[in-house]
């Protein structure tokens, strides 16, 4: 019940909503999000959307986890 | 947006972890109490990459598994009424109450539904203007605005025949709790989509009063890796407070317009706990205002109930005292197809996890 899938927005009418999952098209609500727009990316839960996702703040986490992977690459000796 | 290679990304783990070595070692207890948290991190072995000092647990977080055994006995207790149609979400059916479960009452006739969505809830009410349509309202803090939203439109609607059963249930609390009662735990893995809704602030004064990290986490294998690198950090510096790893989510202030959803339509009240027992004010009950959609304020049942099977420790396991493979009756007399505790049942419960997952160990 914790569990939360993304889905993409593709039609919006009032508090409903169409929203792509892997490929399947379902209903959504989206009574709890102010200024949802079609193409915005939504977590779903028993059936609502309970926030955006950030494309920016997930890039945001991947260039730090990028930036640590190189940094211990860098910090590896190779061996003699 | 698809980013699922990038959180599942091997060479960000192997980084990580070795982040995670280089801290100097001390035995770590570190708690988990989102059932999401809990199934991930067996689904993905997260555990077993560790290194040996730091232990996870699985908490209070999976909302069936603390569902109390009296909660179930009270949904039974309407599902045998002819004049009424029980609502759920799927996993509480198979979860045992005294004398019978929710399945068992649906095998002998009762009309008990699943639901996926309270939308499904307020459509099976407009079909069924005869019948008392009751929803069995379980859940944290992601869960409740679902059912504030079905309540609002029923009042808006004019529905006179739907009502709720709510064991919805706040998450700080029962952290605290587990704290005050001595339980050694060094940080928490926050739940990620709770917060989603309520926002990271709602766990300041907790980590403020016990002095104690916590981070908000994702559910992939990266994520956890991260939010566990953070804690060991925060917790090497003697740092206390609450960070956010699930950034693409969570924000401190969460979603207001569904926090403004909640306190309209709840109010804060005592709740009991499977394994935990009664904590003041962890809980949502209707306020007076919607209380007309309040099942057990407007039509009133006897409840037969009793105590919980002696052998089975889920209780003990919710509050990170016993790993599920403490338990005797874990893998024999309990299984996912025959559940003898809560925590078998749901797919997020401890016990399933461990069941699922035995070959991570």
């Amino acid at each position: 019940m914790c569990l939360g899938i993304p889905a993409k927005i593709l039609r919006i009418d009032g508090d409903f909503a169409e929203a792509n999952i892997n490929g399947a098209t379902i209903k959504v609500g989206v009574q709890l999000l102010d200024r949802v727009q079609i193409n915005d990316y939504v977590l779903i839960h028993t059936g609502y959307a309970l926030e955006k996702l950030s494309e920016e703040d997930a890039l945001e986490t991947i260039k730090t986890l990028q930036e640590l992977e190189q940094f211990n690459k860098e910090s590896i000796l190779p061996e003699e | 947006m698809n980013f699922i290679d990038d959180f599942r990304n091997e060479k960000f783990v192997k980084s990580l972890l070795t982040e995670i070595h280089k801290i100097p070692s001390r035995p770590t207890r570190i708690m988990e109490v989102c059932g999401g948290h809990t199934m991930a991190i067996r689904r993905y072995g997260i555990h077993t990459m560790l290194p040996s000092h730091i232990e996870l647990l699985s908490g209070p977080g999976c909302p069936v598994c603390v569902t109390d055994q009296r909660y179930i006995d009270l949904a039974i207790a309407y599902a045998k009424r002819e004049d009424v149609i029980l609502l759920s979400y799927g996993d509480l059916l198979r979860v045992p109450g005294t004398y019978s479960s929710l399945e068992n009452e649906k095998a002998k006739g009762a009309d008990v539904r699943i639901i996926y969505s309270t939308i499904e809830a307020l459509e099976t009410a407009g079909q069924n203007p005869e019948k008392k349509i009751i929803f069995a309202a379980i859940g944290f803090e992601t869960t409740v605005p679902g059912t504030a939203i079905a309540i609002l439109r029923a009042e808006k609607d004019k529905l006179n025949n739907f009502f709720i059963i709510s064991a919805h249930k706040l998450m700080p609390p029962p952290m605290s709790a587990l704290i005050e009662e001595g339980i050694p735990i060094d940080a928490y893995i926050g739940p990620g989509h709770v917060s989603a809704i309520t926002g990271s602030k709602i766990f300041s004064s907790l980590a403020e009063k016990h002095n104690i990290p916590i981070v908000i986490s994702g559910f992939e294998p990266v994520d956890l890796l991260q939010s566990v690198l953070f804690l060991m950090q925060m917790l090497h510096d003697g740092k206390s407070g609450v960070n956010i790893q699930y950034s693409r989510l969570v924000s401190e202030e969460g979603n207001i317009k569904a926090q403004q959803m909640i306190s309209e339509v709840f109010t804060t009240c005592d709740q009991h706990w499977r394994g935990i027992g009664h904590i003041p004010k962890s809980g949502l009950c209707l306020n007076e205002k919607y209380s007309k959609y309040d099942a057990e304020k407007q039509i009133p049942v006897k409840v037969e109930t009793g105590p919980e099977p002696k052998a089975c420790l889920c209780g003990q396991i919710l509050k990170g005292l016993k790993k599920p493979t403490d338990c005797s009756l874990f893998g024999n007399k309990c299984t996912p197809s025959n559940p003898v505790g809560a925590c078998m049942v749901s797919s997020e419960g401890s016990c399933h996890a461990y069941y699922n997952y035995q070959n991570t160990e």
